[in-house]
């Protein structure tokens, strides 16, 4: 027997891995934990990146730095791969989000039918500019492209609800309509 | 037994006309490496041959004769039949125009950015001929980055080749950088924007290496050696690495492996330093220190691998990638910081200095060792570095023009009154120390040390180890010693390590592990000057010439083991005490802890 | 002895059957009711709920609801539909809760259709209510088939005989109606123009005709006597019968072909055995697998020139036949269905109206190019459509359509969704192979095509929705059918969204080849308000924009390449007068800086600084030089860039230089947009002889930039005005001018 086989390495347990991966995991909602363990046992886990951040962000509003870095740890994908993933998608919110997303569609057929008005208006109306939320957290804006409901341009969503046709006459309503739900607690 | 005249069939060929001239050529090439093979140089600028392909900046465009389509030459292979044009003049006019949308997105500071005259968009801009602005319109803006201590990033002089953060997920496996946002706006930073210190940034430095304008620099310490200078009440001395030497002559358009250790040791002096010492001493004084514990390891059974320690860049890895093995690496703190732990010490004692008042500057192939130097673990009990300047083999050579030293002309002193050599104790040093700066040279020279304490008595002492030798990432070796046999292995580029890690997790002995940071180790440092015309970084024939010179040097010593030098038995015996004893321990060892951000390898 | 696999599908068809009997025993009227998200945003939801809670309240047990997907006939929805075996359906527009308590009430139980609430029945134009009164609706219906390419033959002459002896018979429009209906796609090639199809409804029954002569013996049977005609009677049926069945008589439908769309807004989206029973389910599949011969189904596809619809019109064959040359396993089958073109829902509408057609072209891809698996890639947007391809891939699992060994052939392939996440890009190929790998959509360099390496570097084919789609029809009806739908170079339809300043707006299926007027004018009903058709835009942002010249030009893959634009995937938006074109290409190259992957240099600072000169141009601040640089870089953007999207990026502008130069000039040279569309370039003033003082204008005012006193003409201080136009719009006397 040589001295290679003689000799084992005896390797100190002096830093816990296993502590570290269960705190990212706590920061996490379970759907997404349960998703990447799933994923673990697949293949090709770093795939399920997207899907992953889909999960904390419909859990969570947005996507915070904690969340993204216990997301990298999870599924054992670089840190700075999943901020390039999170930054690189336009549906991917790294701020906190007002309860009512207000997208302006700005597709060619809104565009035409002047989506690019009802924006100036919801901003006006709101205080606001794009991408940014107002200061009770209740609503922020964006603009997105296209939403498929072209036949009914101009439209604006509100968190997943498409309302159209609206006309800058019409977005006051359609705020004080918010308001009221909101005051009412539903989140529709 | 097999015939040795087995002619393997010849590479197949495709006929292609480049230019009008009609070639015969290597099939699976690209027509980027077609053109460079019959003499012309298709401008480029993301691509790299030692990175993925990206086929991005677009500047590489040909034209394919016949359909007038364009091509990147650096991403398609040539085909039989195909006919292209490097200089119509709509591709003369399509790359000037790319070039300039580079320009246009960059801020207007030539004269006075770090790497005027060798920026390599600066250099295209004027080989293409871009003489006016076209499309000048609004800049990106993002905030510089300085607040780390290795590493400056400036991303609005990024162009977005993506080399380093090809070079900091394929070679180094690190992944700290990435692009972040998208469009104009796109942003290489690490994650968060973190500054670069605490991302898992290990600080490496190859990024600075492979950026072709200044998106990426060391942060400078010049200004900071410049004052030291010139303060009387300053004793200002150097310690230059074992790298250094084979490189610095290229940044004075000496070829690439020559050893400069006389004109470099002329030229520091002239500098104002008040000595010049070779940091092959702390590297020897390594080596005894290291093979002691190798020793000790393989008397009580473990634990094992010895990993290796003088590489900072892999001792950041470790703490933030593979906090899990900080057990077996080696305590002993680098060649560097020994050598200045001794000069703030021994040295000063013997010179009745304050140690307060000798300034120490390191003279490095390294960006981490600026890291290095600002570690706690490396700083006298009343909070002073041991270190109190790093400067890149870059900033060395940029002081010494600064300065106005002829360095071609350079005359130099009697070599008999060794005023054109280091200065004593710190000078007299072994080849071993001398290898400590190419990938293997570690290792090499703890087996030298070793196998002679090993050896049982009359038994042949072997002196050079070429099975650790050569310049590729991964090697592993078995090499008898003492009558015992100890699988050892080499890593440069921390992917390479991490592939080695890999398997001792998989249950693979190793006794004895050499980690180097930078591929090709210390001769392809981040802090190494930037490749001469016709090299590149990471280009495995440079790192062959500068480790070339170096095993040199090491043949042209007179004692080629460690612990045969007689500047450190005078060390031990004058002050340590025994190797390995209580004082060498407190003074030449440290200690690792794990580090955040966690690393994902 | 009968093949196994085509036993396993016949037992499913049975068991569908089965159910559907228990389930509709005593059923004696359905009520249709759309839903897809347009329909579900313009209030379909509401009209369900109404109509349960009808339901309900009344105790009937034989009322029905059956909902399905999208008809596409966007601009009059929610669309409503009552039927009753052996009679014409009845279809309603724009039904809100109102109009469902009347129908309810009026038709379901009082036995009277709502006139005034019929689909179409209404000009668009009109704004007021219909009377109630009206004639009665027919109870009989010959649809002939009114194929583009056979109108130089028999058909019409054939049809206005038909009327004539309607005439003749005395017989009013009001109890028997003639209508055509776009090809049925039945006509053997040598018999085109020789006959005509005609298909009699409710009766359900084809009849193919070749003479006065016999048209006048069916009308005879069918009309007057009201039996069938055996001896003429063809047992082949029209493509899209169903949608013809339901919609034949509706003007916006009559000119399309519906093939990938047959069964959108006629099939329950999330019924597999609807599918099965009504939609030919998984009939090609099952003759597929029981043939054991994957080569046949790309031969198939290559005969019937299927080219790719996802703009590229890549022949769909060909790319199948890549991919199963290739050695390397496994292979993946992926479906694009990351509609990003603005003004493009047709993706969105198929997989909500039709997700099981998508899913059996994708089995039938996959097994023939040797996959085992496969993705939808599906944008995330689309929420309904991801959780209808959810279902219904649960549904084709439950029922081993899916999964290991399906339908007893031996063959196994399932399929996954993945989310896209608001990048246009990732519409690009090796864009969505890189995000389905959990990257960044950025594309790579071409070759090696994704055929030989794609997905995890292995072999993989990429077709969009609409694709896969027309997969089964294809194999079900013959290559030879399918490539006559078409043109010469390609085989069957394309589905256009049809949206702007049309006065229809929605989804439209026509042969390859069918014109942009047919499209436009005709389908669509042209641009509403009396304004003048400009131009079309075709292809969103890789697209161009066509001036209103060239609205004979037949839209397929190459005509419109000849014309500088892209079929692309199928958005087609219509211009009138008032839009400016430079500001229209200047809206596509904001987008298309927005969606820029910033890869590439040309594309990432290109797109950048064309987009600075448009908007220095609406701006009224262009540089004499401006539209020279503009050509310079869109030129230098087109030739250089990575990826198709980049290469594209231009084509806005380049065909607004081709076409609208005047329109660019006038911009640059005299600081005027001709559509008066660009507010820096626009200038406010008070027609004097026409104000009256009313100070309405000053009153709405946001700058207080008009003044005057009341019952004196106002003046517009043009150095404070911002050009909202806020006055032109409460100016009750036309009194203000805007040039």
């Amino acid at each position: 027997m040589s001295e290679v086989e003689a000799v084992m390495p005896s390797v100190a347990p002096a830093f816990d891995r296993q502590a570290e991966l269960d705190r990212c995991a706590a920061r996490l909602p379970p759907a997404a934990v349960e998703q990447i363990r799933q994923a673990r046992r697949g293949p090709h886990p770093e795939s399920a990146l997207i899907e992953v951040l889909h999960t904390v962000q419909d859990a969570q509003g947005w996507l915070c730095p904690e969340a993204l870095d216990a997301v990298a740890q999870l599924l054992q994908v670089p840190t700075a791969t999943v901020t390039g993933v999170a930054t690189f998608y336009h549906l991917f919110r790294l701020q906190p989000q007002g309860r009512y997303r207000l997208a302006i569609c700005l597709g060619t057929a809104c565009y035409v039918k002047g989506g690019d008005k009802v924006s100036a208006r919801l901003q006006e109306e709101l205080g606001i500019g794009i991408g940014q939320t107002t200061t009770d957290g209740l609503f922020s804006l964006e603009e997105a492209h296209c939403v498929g409901t072209c036949a009914l341009a101009p439209v604006v969503m509100v968190n997943d609800r498409v309302v159209g046709p609206i006309t800058p006459d019409k977005i006051p309503g359609l705020l004080e309509d918010l308001v009221q739900q909101d005051r009412q607690g539903g989140r529709r | 037994m097999s015939t040795t005249h087995d002619a393997s069939p010849p590479a197949p060929t495709v006929r292609i006309t480049i230019d009008g001239q009609l070639l015969e050529v290597e099939a699976g090439k690209t027509v980027l490496e077609v053109a460079e093979q019959v003499g012309i140089r298709i401008p480029r600028l993301c691509y790299h041959p030692d990175l993925s392909l990206a086929g991005a900046c677009r500047v590489c465009l040909v034209e394919l004769e016949g359909t007038g389509q364009f091509i990147a030459s650096c991403a398609n292979k040539v085909w039989e039949g195909m006919a292209v044009r490097t200089n119509s003049p709509e591709i003369r006019q399509a790359r000037r125009d790319i070039v300039e949308l580079l320009l246009d997105n960059h801020p207007l500071d030539c004269q006075t950015c770090e790497r005027s005259g060798r920026c390599e968009l600066q250099e295209l801009a004027y080989s293409l001929g871009v003489r006016e602005r076209l499309f000048a319109g609004a800049r990106k803006h993002f905030p510089l980055d300085a607040r780390s201590v290795s590493v400056v990033r400036e991303p609005d002089k990024c162009i977005l080749c993506g080399r380093c953060v090809r070079v900091c997920a394929e070679v180094q496996g690190v992944n700290n950088l990435g692009q972040h946002g998208r469009g104009f706006s796109t942003l290489v930073s690490p994650a968060h924007g973190r500054a670069m210190d605490d991302s898992v940034c290990i600080q490496c430095g190859q990024c600075v290496a492979v950026c072709p304008t200044a998106a990426f620099l060391e942060k400078s310490d010049t200004d900071r050696v410049w004052a030291a200078l010139a303060d009387p009440a300053k004793h200002v001395v150097v310690q230059v690495a074992p790298a250094i030497r084979a490189t610095i002559g290229e940044g004075f358009g000496h070829a690439p492996g020559e050893d400069h250790t006389h004109k470099m040791v002329a030229a520091l002096r002239r500098l104002g330093f008040a000595a010049v010492f070779d940091t092959d001493f702390g590297a020897d004084l390594t080596v005894v220190e290291e093979s002691l514990e190798l020793i000790r390891r393989l008397e009580a059974g473990g634990p094992f691998p010895l990993l290796t320690s003088c590489s900072p860049g892999w001792i950041s890895y470790l703490e933030k990638f593979a906090p899990e093995l900080i057990p077996l690496a080696s305590t002993c703190r680098s060649p560097m910081s020994m050598t200045s732990v001794l000069l703030k010490t021994w040295y000063a004692q013997s010179k009745g200095l304050d140690p307060r008042q000798v300034f120490v500057v390191a003279v490095m192939p390294c960006v981490a060792k600026k890291f290095e130097a600002a570690r706690p673990e490396h700083r006298l009990p009343e909070g002073d570095p041991y270190t109190d300047a790093v400067l890149t083999t870059r900033e060395a050579i940029w002081m010494l023009k600064s300065y106005g030293i002829d360095y071609w002309n350079l005359p130099l002193l009697d070599f008999s009154t060794l005023q054109d050599d280091f200065d004593s104790p710190f000078g007299e040093t072994t080849g071993a120390g001398a290898i400590f700066g190419t990938t293997g040279g570690v290792l090499e020279a703890a087996l030298r040390t070793a196998a002679a304490k090993l050896a049982g008595p009359g038994e042949e002492v072997p002196l050079e180890f070429h099975q650790v030798r050569a310049v590729d990432g991964l090697r592993e070796a078995e090499v008898a010693l003492g009558g015992r046999t100890l699988r050892v292995a080499v890593a440069n580029g921390l992917r390479n390590a991490a592939r080695l890690f890999d398997e001792l997790a998989a249950g693979k002995v190793y006794h004895l592990i050499e980690v180097m940071a930078c591929p090709g180790g210390c001769v392809g440092g981040g802090g190494q000057p930037y490749p001469p015309p016709g090299m590149h970084v990471l280009d495995p024939e440079l790192l062959r010439l500068r480790a070339g010179a170096l095993y040199q040097v090491d043949r042209g010593k007179p004692r080629r083991r460690a612990h045969e030098s007689p500047g450190l038995r005078r060390l031990y015996d004058e002050f340590l005490g025994e190797p390995g004893g209580s004082l060498a321990h407190t003074l030449l060892h440290t200690s690792y802890a794990p580090r955040g951000p966690r690393g994902i390898r | 002895m009968e093949n196994p696999v085509r036993a396993a599908h016949a037992a499913l068809v049975a068991a569908a059957s089965a159910r559907r009997a228990s389930r509709e025993a005593g059923t004696t009227v359905r009520i249709q009711v759309g839903s897809a998200t347009c329909e579900n945003a313009a209030g379909a939801e509401a009209v369900l709920d109404e109509f349960l809670k009808h339901i309900r309240a009344t105790g009937r047990t034989d009322i029905r609801i059956h909902r399905v997907g999208c008809t596409g006939r966007c601009s009059r929805e929610p669309i409503v539909g009552v039927l009753r075996p052996g009679e014409l359906p009845v279809k309603y527009e724009q039904v809100d809760r109102d109009r469902a308590h009347r129908i309810f009430t009026e038709h379901l139980l009082g036995g009277t259709p709502c006139h005034d609430l019929l689909l179409d029945h209404r000009p668009a134009s009109a704004t007021t209510p219909l009377p109630r009164t009206a004639a009665p609706l027919p109870q009989l219906e010959l649809v002939f088939c009114a194929a583009p390419r056979c109108q130089e033959g028999i058909g019409p002459q054939l049809r206005d005989r038909c009327v004539q002896l309607l005439g003749e018979a005395g017989i009013p429009e009001s109890r028997v109606r003639v209508a055509e209906a776009s090809c049925y796609g039945l006509c053997a090639e040598e018999e085109v123009g020789r006959g005509v199809h005609l298909l009699i409804r409710p009766a359900h029954r084809v009849y193919r005709i070749t003479s006065a002569a016999e048209l006048e013996e069916v009308f005879r049977a069918e009309v007057l006597a009201g039996v069938a005609l055996p001896r003429l009677a063809v047992d082949e049926r029209p493509v899209g019968e169903g949608f013809v069945e339901l919609y034949g008589d509706v003007a916006f439908f009559n000119r399309q072909s519906r093939v990938a769309l047959r069964n959108s807004g006629v099939l329950d989206p999330e019924s597999l055995d609807e599918y099965l029973l009504d939609g030919e389910g998984f009939v090609a599949l099952a003759e597929v697998l029981a043939h054991q011969d994957p080569e046949a189904v790309i031969r198939t596809l290559a005969a019937a020139k299927l080219r790719g619809r996802g703009g590229g019109g890549y022949p769909t064959g060909q790319k199948w036949a890549d991919a199963r040359r290739q050695p390397g396993t496994p292979k993946y089958i992926l479906c694009n269905a990351d509609e990003g073109d603005p003004g493009a829902f047709m993706d969105r509408s198929m997989l909500e109206g039709d997700p099981f057609s998508v899913i059996e072209g994708m089995i039938l891809g996959g097994y023939a190019i040797g996959a085992a698996r496969g993705f939808f890639y599906v944008r995330a947007e689309y929420p309904l459509a991801i959780r209808r391809i959810d279902g219904a891939l649960r549904a084709a699992r439950d029922a081993g359509l899916l999964g290991p060994d399906i339908l007893g052939s031996g063959f196994s392939f399932d399929l996954e969704i993945r989310l896209g996440a608001g990048a246009f890009v990732c519409g690009e190929e090796t864009a969505l192979i890189h995000s389905i790998e959990g990257q960044r959509g950025q594309p790579r360099v071409r070759p090696p095509y994704p055929t030989e390496s794609g997905l995890w570097s292995q072999p993989t084919v990429i077709n969009n929705v609409e694709t896969f789609a027309n997969v089964p029809v294809v194999l079900r009806h013959g290559a030879a059918w399918f490539a006559r739908l078409g043109t010469p170079k390609s085989g069957g339809t394309k589905v256009f969204a049809l949206a702007g300043k049309v006065r229809h707006t929605g989804l439209v299926e026509v042969p390859m080849g069918t014109t942009l007027r047919e499209v436009v004018m005709e389908i669509g009903g042209g641009v509403p308000g009396g304004r003048a058709l400009k131009a079309i835009q075709t292809g969103g942002p890789a697209g161009g924009c066509i001036p209103a010249a060239y609205l004979d030009t037949p839209v397929d893959f190459d005509s419109l390449l000849q014309l500088g634009s892209i079929m692309g995937s199928g958005g087609m938006i219509v211009l009138d007068e008032d839009d400016c074109l430079v500001d229209i290409a200047r809206y596509f190259m904001a987008f298309s800086r927005d969606e820029s992957c910033g890869k590439c240099t040309p594309c990432r600072e290109g797109t950048t600084r064309m987009l600075e000169i448009l908007e220095r141009i609406v701006a009224g601040e262009a540089r004499p030089d401006d539209l020279e640089r503009l050509e310079r870089l869109a030129w230098l953007v087109k030739k250089s860039s990575l990826c198709g999207l980049g290469r594209a990026a231009p084509n806005p502008v380049l065909s607004t230089l081709k076409y609208f130069r005047a329109e660019c000039e006038a911009h640059v040279h005299e600081k005027r947009c001709p559509a008066r569309r660009c507010k820096a370039l626009l200038t406010y003033t008070v027609i004097p002889d026409r104000c009256v003082g009313c100070t309405a204008c000053a009153r709405n005012c946001p700058v207080h930039c008009i003044s005057g006193r009341p019952k004196q003409p106002h003046v517009i201080d043009p150095a404070a005005c911002i050009r909202c136009g806020r006055c032109v719009e409460v100016c009750r006397f036309d009194a203000i001018a805007r040039g």
